[in-house]
């Protein structure tokens, strides 16, 4: 890259202040007053709208595949969800999609 | 009834954040590496993960500074990556945001993706916590990710080729992620919400990173809080 010294440390500082105010924002301006209920209503649905959408394409085109869908991976992806899920339990549902992944790449590795 | 648990809602966000560490840390060490073959100083590595602390859109900006994109360009990019943490943001306010000033403004800084899907997956289980319970929890999953956030940073920075080329972590996230937000679909409601996220996020990909997750997003919020609505 050819950028100036100066022009680097204005992209981490503009770069920086931008995603602390984007943090900032609600928490910071509307403190401790109460947001109208349908705004909580809409709120209330934001980690399950967020998360999902967030890795779907890291599981539908993964990195290590050059982006091609994976049917190790996507199997992976799903054992994690209703491991997850049906046990009420992060860690149960990762260690066993971790398991999966694993042993689904081991068992084909030799193919 | 906050002082008796402050310190057991530390530990419980501590622990909680622990296996994030197996994300976060590859994730830092790999980015110091990425930034300084692209160009950039130690210091200048280090003040991105420090400053910033947002793996994807410091990857984003790197990518396209390894491109010699304009600035404007950078940095629309890069912050669009982040535009979806003004609604962990929102999310969190009914929790925290009766903290003081100063503890929203901490709050504010350490809101990333693994503090937040833990963040509000506990507060929504724990109705008793006080507001500083839920801050101190918040703190306690950030505790250690982020000083090795940076530690790590550090380290790909300076020791670059030297570290094994494929830590093979590639899917950790994804899977990290997954699991904790499975749980927390419980009714129709969550589930509309996160079938349209997928299906949505999946759709807009051709939108510059980071603007199809947060149309995606809005629209699930929407389709959640429409469901709850007709079903009283």
């Amino acid at each position: 890259m050819n950028y100036a010294d100066t022009t680097i440390w204005v992209v981490i500082l503009v770069l920086g202040l931008g995603t602390y105010l984007i943090r900032f924002s609600f928490l910071g301006l509307v403190g401790n007053r109460k947001m109208p209920d349908w705004v909580l209503r809409h709120l209330r649905y934001t980690p399950v709208a967020i998360l999902p959408g967030l890795v779907a394409p890291l599981v539908m085109w993964p990195e290590a595949t050059g982006g091609n869908p994976d049917p190790i991976r996507f199997a992976a992806a799903a054992v994690t969800v209703g491991v997850a899920w049906w046990f009420k339990n992060m860690l149960a549902g990762a260690a066993a999609g971790a398991v999966t992944l694993s042993g689904l790449l081991w068992i084909t590795s030799g193919v | 009834m906050a002082t008796t648990t402050r310190n057991s809602a530390f530990r419980t966000g501590f622990l909680a954040g622990l296996p994030f560490l197996l994300i976060g840390v590859p994730f830092a060490v790999l980015f110091g590496v990425v930034a300084t073959e692209a160009g950039l100083s130690v210091t200048q590595t280090i003040g991105f993960s420090l400053l910033v602390i947002a793996g994807a859109s410091q990857f984003t900006a790197i990518q396209l500074m390894s491109e010699n994109a304009p600035v404007l360009i950078v940095l629309a990019a890069a912050l669009a990556v982040n535009l979806r943490m003004a609604m962990y943001s929102a999310s969190l306010q009914p929790h925290l945001g009766q903290a003081s000033f100063g503890k929203r403004a901490l709050a504010a800084y350490l809101n990333v993706d693994a503090s937040y899907a833990l963040g509000i997956q506990e507060f929504e289980k724990r109705t008793t916590w006080s507001v500083n319970d839920k801050f101190q929890y918040f703190c306690g999953t950030m505790v250690l990710m982020f000083p090795l956030w940076v530690v790590g940073t550090w380290v790909g920075a300076v020791a670059g080729d030297a570290l094994p080329a494929n830590l093979d972590l590639d899917f950790a996230m994804p899977i990290m992620f997954l699991a904790l937000v499975a749980p927390m679909v419980k009714t129709m409601a969550h589930l509309g919400a996160a079938v349209t996220s997928i299906i949505g996020s999946l759709a807009l990909t051709f939108l510059p990173s980071g603007i199809g997750l947060l149309i995606a997003g809005l629209c699930a919020m929407a389709v959640g809080a429409e469901i709850e609505r007709q079903r009283g």
